[in-house]
């Protein structure tokens, strides 16, 4: 049947397909395209900047859900996630405490940010927990409430008198403005609590005893529930983490580049999900994430770069990673780790 | 009559453990043929290579004298042969009409259960018992549920039906109805295989019986010309033999460790799997319980380690009140559990030697202090281990699951032991070993035992429970019985009290 | 009451694409896979429709190309979670991530462009002119009329043929089907291609009838609504037929009731919110096996038990 040897040509073949298809039909050479993203990546400072800028949402977003998919628990809710987080820097920084000093602000901010973010996971948490819910399903529906909850915030009662009807908040006062580094458009706190967090979820997830209870519900849930794991606590403490993550992501976002809350496209381009496939690509050592997130923030750079330099549309990045990831599942058939998905009892 | 199934040599390994070893067995037209032997014999490994289900690694099966290639259930149905499951395979939510459509062919494309219905009251009227073709399946009795699947089989225009211990869900009444039925069947020349421990029916309803024993065929013989106890004797084997015992500890003068009172507990399909079971542990003593797996062991051992809930009764270790306790709970409470399938449920295979060795006590010092785990006191706490227990490993970061079977089992007993248990529940725990292996965890168990434990040893190796048993016990059908001394018992009673003599 | 059949007619069209995905990917789910490769496959069949449509002249064409496309990317999701066994989650959001790119570039040629050929409405004669439901259920184009036999049909078959029962028993009892001699693999490849099929369909709609134009991206999410009916129907088409003209409805009052100071974004949450709240009451039902519903979405099946 299908050998391992097999497969790893057929992960071959789809990537020739692909830049075979992007040749045809844009009629632009696939080594063309890729320098381009290389060098406009890659190739100059402004260019490294705008990719680490771009990583940093990756790096959070991936960093917590790796944290989940290694318990087996597949939250795609990270992209809502993330605007709750928006949300609730957007809700401290304007509506409850908008004279407070930086010191106390931005911390505070990053909390509440985390806060909102875990909560709106807690949701499909209890929901698999209580009622043995499939959380693909929730956390997916709820991406799509919590981009419509900050449209509505942002065409309505939180659109500024001061932006002739533009769907925006009002703009951030200078003490909720996260510090860039010289003139990038580097966020560097929150690039610096993101490698933070990665040093401590390698820590967490390889030394602790919580990583320990993470690693054995994720690689056999049975024998943890034999040896009298709490799995449901795992399940809820994982989604929670990853869903607080993917908050700071967001108050990163707004309080960091935007300095204000816009409509959802705008805050989020779909980190969330280009997250998971960071998160997948890193789920055994969170210090990968960092260099994979990098790598994805360059990807998104490049792909907005051709969009100027050779006239593709911006959905061409798309494109990009979808073929990756396919590739990657390919391949991982051949590396014996085909399947993913554990056995689970029946689910909804 | 003729003969009308021969399946000749036929050996089925799976990794070193050889479930049918050069098995023949044969079926005449109208025959109703037992297939006796104990769990492990190889019974349904027999028959689900018949059906289809697995591939034999060596042998031929021969219809009508033409031989035949079964490679998957559509193959078997094909040729006639036809399976009841012990675990029905109906649809719960969907009608008895659609789960005896499932599958035919002839029903037409559209509105399948039309036909299907004629069918079934043509059935019902020729054998006399009424099942409504729409109701939904999750709604009826296990006997009705199993005259559905019986009804499929008919309508496959099966020749040869197989039944898989195909009484343990019904009522007295409803084994006569079936019974009743298989014999109108045999009239119609149809052939019957009925997998069975149970004594009582083979002679009830069998013409002639097939003995298995650890995975070879013992003998086959006509049920006519032999009694129950010639037939236990078959089950278990002459060489069985009372070995002399190094230590007996007399019960009567230590204290009880585990007490269980009047356990009743249900299994997943919500019906009482243990029934009223009361007995006593005490220190220094191993209490085997035997019989055949299927008759409420998996659920005893569930309830006492915390993992399945009490329908009433109670539990006590060591005069505490520990039923419905959470099983980390009952762990803490110095309870060794060894599982039954030690890959699925003993060890984590893709993590290390060393992970694997703290996961009950991974929580408390010196493995952990604070939030962190100390992997040096992991190490050389694991390193020790391997040692003491002799696990053959290249060192204590590979993964558990690249040890063999008997490592594994050592590894899971060195886990266990080690945290000075005052009872253990060991389950099956030399199932599949090789005879060193088994020596060894047996060595072990002894070796604890005279350090004042309580074991609770649940096996269906009957060899294995007399060596190691000061007490033993019978369970049937979820029942306990004939709870003796083990000086004071013979093979052939434990035996028949293991089939329901 | 004009107002009235107004909206009521628009709503038919706008829960039309919905409709045509929801078909399908009930059939997908019903057979235990979870296809989150809609919105690419929605896409990937607007854009084929727009331009097939746009070189041959031949809208029928253009949507006979675009279920094909449809299918193939269905196919593809096929292959990786059944024969590969693969992650579906990964595989279907890969495969959406590809049609959003691949239509991008595509369509690139084909934004601003008229199509050449549209499709008009075909009032039904007498029919039409039934009070009140005459003018709103039969003075559509043609797709939709499609769209009500295909709903019957996909309703029918489901439930009263051969292929139903089998497609249901593949998603619920796997090991039954296998048991009973039915080829799981292939009942699971053809439902999950048949799925792609609708999508590319829906897809087409958009782009060759409803709007009729290519924009970048046009399907704007209408993929994740398509899967919140598939649930919210609880894999059953005449629920779906709700489901979509319900939220396709929403669509529709949004702008009608945005004058009156009622945000459409809080309309648009309701589709996904109504999904869960139905996954929530419907859990308690389907784990008692009372209500059919796939057992183990997204699990593969594996058929030989190791000792």
């Amino acid at each position: 049947m299908l050998t391992k040897y097999k497969s790893l040509w057929l992960s071959i073949l789809v990537i020739a397909l692909g830049l075979l298809a992007i040749d045809l039909i844009s009629g632009i050479r696939p080594d063309i395209i890729f320098k381009s993203i290389v060098i406009s990546a890659f190739g100059s400072i402004y260019g490294l900047s705008e990719t680490l800028t771009k990583s940093i949402p990756l790096m959070l977003c991936g960093l917590g859900l790796s944290l989940a998919f290694r318990s087996s628990v597949w939250n795609i809710g990270a992209e809502g996630q993330l605007l709750m987080g928006a949300i609730g820097a957007t809700w401290v920084v304007l509506y409850i405490m908008p004279n407070a000093p930086g010191p106390i602000l931005i911390p505070v901010m990053f909390l509440v940010g985390a806060i909102f973010g875990g909560i709106w996971a807690l949701i499909p948490a209890i929901l698999k927990v209580k009622f043995n819910l499939n959380e693909i399903i929730v956390s997916l529906m709820m991406n799509y409430i919590a981009i419509e909850l900050v449209n509505y915030l942002v065409y309505g009662p939180w659109k500024s008198p001061y932006e002739w009807g533009f769907p925006y908040s009002t703009k951030f006062p200078l003490s909720a403005q996260l510090p860039r580094i010289s003139n990038t458009r580097i966020h560097y706190p929150t690039l610096i609590i993101a490698v933070i967090l990665a040093v401590v979820f390698y820590i967490i997830l390889n030394r602790s005893k919580f990583g320990y209870e993470i690693r054995v519900v994720g690689d056999n849930m049975e024998a943890a529930r034999y040896a009298g794991l709490d799995i449901s606590r795992v399940i809820l403490l994982v989604l929670i983490l990853s869903g607080g993550l993917a908050g700071l992501a967001g108050v990163g976002e707004v309080a960091g580049i935007h300095y204000r809350l816009r409509v959802a496209s705008g805050i989020s381009p779909g980190y969330g999900y280009t997250a998971v496939i960071v998160a997948w690509l890193g789920r055994l050592n969170p210090l990968l994430i960092i260099i994979v997130s990098f790598l994805f923030g360059g990807l998104l750079v490049g792909g907005d770069a051709i969009q100027v330099s050779l006239g593709l549309p911006g959905a061409t990045i798309n494109f990009i990673n979808g073929l990756i990831l396919i590739f990657l599942l390919v391949q991982s058939f051949s590396r014996g780790r085909a399947s993913l998905t554990r056995k689970r009892r029946s689910e909804v | 009559m003729g003969r009308i199934l021969l399946m000749k040599g036929i050996t089925k390994r799976f990794g070193n453990i050889v479930a049918n070893d050069r098995v023949d067995f044969e079926l005449n037209r109208g025959e109703i043929h037992g297939l006796l032997g104990e769990n492990g014999a190889g019974k349904t490994t027999l028959m689900n290579i018949l059906y289809g289900i697995y591939t034999p690694d060596e042998g031929d099966i021969y219809i009508n004298g033409t031989r035949v290639n079964i490679r998957s259930p559509y193959d078997a149905i094909r040729f006639g042969i036809s399976m009841v499951h012990q675990n029905f395979k109906l649809v719960q939510s969907h009608t008895v009409a659609e789960n005896v459509a499932l599958g035919l062919k002839d029903t037409g494309f559209f509105y399948p259960t039309r036909s299907v219905e004629r069918k079934i009251e043509e059935f019902s009227k020729r054998y006399g018992f009424k099942i409504d073709p729409n109701t939904p399946v999750w709604q009826l009795s296990a006997g009705e549920k199993q005259r559905v699947e019986i009804i499929k089989a008919f309508c496959r225009d099966a020749k040869i039906f197989i039944l898989d211990e195909p009484t343990t869900m019904l009522t007295p009444i409803e084994i006569k109805e079936l019974f009743n039925l298989l014999k109108l069947l045999r009239e119609e020349g149809v052939s019957v295989v009925l997998i069975t421990h149970k004594l009582d029916e083979v002679m009830d309803v069998c013409d002639r019986v097939t003995i298995l024993r650890g995975g070879k065929r013992v003998d086959t013989v006509d049920t006519g010309k032999v009694d129950k106890e010639d037939l236990a004797r078959m089950m278990f084997g002459q060489d069985i033999n009372l070995r002399p015992r190094t230590q007996f500890v007399s019960s009567f003068e230590k204290d009880v460790v585990l007490e269980v009172r009047d356990l009743t507990v249900l299994n997943d399909k919500g019906l009482p799997a243990v029934k009223d079971v009361s007995f006593d542990i005490h220190r220094g003593e191993i209490f085997g319980i035997a019989g055949v797996s299927g008759n409420g062991q998996r659920e005893l051992i569930e309830a006492i380690t915390g993992l399945r809930k009490v329908a009433r009764g109670s539990i006590r270790i060591l005069g505490e009140d520990v039923t419905n306790m959470k099983v980390k709970e009952i762990l803490n409470r110095r309870v060794a559990h060894i599982p039954e399938e030690r890959m699925r449920l003993g060890i984590v295979p893709s993590m290390s030697l060393e992970d694997n060795v703290i996961l009950r006590n991974y929580d408390k010092s010196p493995f952990s202090n604070g939030l962190l785990l100390d992997y040096n006191v992991i190490s050389d706490y694991a390193r020790d281990l391997i040692a003491e227990y002799r696990i053959s490993a290249q060192d204590s970061k590979v993964p558990a699951g690249t040890l063999s079977g008997g490592n594994i089992q050592k590894l899971i007993l060195a886990r266990e032991l080690s945290i000075s248990p005052v009872l253990i529940i060991a389950s099956h725990p030399t199932q599949g070993l090789d005879v060193r292996s088994s020596q060894q965890i047996h060595n072990l168990l002894v070796k604890k035992k005279e350090e004042g434990c309580a074991i609770l040893l649940v096996s269906e190796d009957l060899q294995e429970l007399l060596d190691l048993s000061d007490r033993i016990a019978v369970m049937f059908n979820g029942s306990i019985r004939g709870i003796k001394d083990i000086e004071e018992v013979s093979i052939d009673e434990i035996g028949s009290l293991m089939v329901g003599v | 009451m004009n107002i009235i059949v107004d909206i009521l007619k628009a709503t038919i069209p706008a829960g039309t694409p919905l409709l045509l995905g929801a078909l399908g990917e009930i059939y997908v789910e019903r057979s235990g896979i979870l296809n989150l490769g809609v919105e690419g496959m929605m896409i990937m069949g607007a854009v084929s429709a727009f331009g097939v449509t746009a070189i041959t002249n031949n809208v029928w064409l253009g949507i006979l190309i675009s279920s094909i496309v449809g299918g193939g990317m269905a196919f593809i999701h096929a292959f990786n979670s059944i024969t590969l066994k693969a992650n579906q989650t990964l595989s279907g959001l890969s495969l959406t991530m590809l049609g959003l790119g691949l239509s991008g570039l595509i369509g690139k040629r084909y934004i601003g462009m008229p199509l050449p050929v549209k499709l008009y409405n075909l009032p039904l004669g007498a029919l039409k002119d039934i009070p009140i439901i005459g003018p709103v259920l039969f003075d559509q184009d043609p797709i939709v009329y499609m769209s009500y036999i295909l709903a019957f049909v996909f309703w029918f078959l489901l439930f009263n043929s051969r292929f139903g029962i089998e497609l249901r028993s593949v998603g619920e009892s796997p090991d039954v089907a296998d048991s009973a001699g039915i080829n799981v693999s292939k009942i699971q490849y053809l439902a999950v291609i048949i799925g792609g099929m609708m999508a590319g369909l829906g897809g087409a709609y958009l782009s060759v009838a409803y709007a009729p134009a290519w924009i970048e991206g046009m399907t704007a999410g209408m993929g994740w609504i398509v899967l919140a009916i598939t649930i919210f129907s609880l894999w059953r088409p005449e629920r779906a037929i709700i489901g979509s003209y319900l939220f396709g409805g929403i669509r529709v009052l949004q702008y009608r009731l945005q004058p009156f100071g009622i945000s459409p974004s809080l309309l648009n949450m309701l589709p996904f919110i109504f999904t869960i709240l139905v996954l929530m009451i419907a859990s308690r039902e389907i784990s008692r096996k009372k209500i059919s519903a796939p057992s183990s979405l997204g699990v593969p099946y594996f058929r030989e038990k190791i000792l």
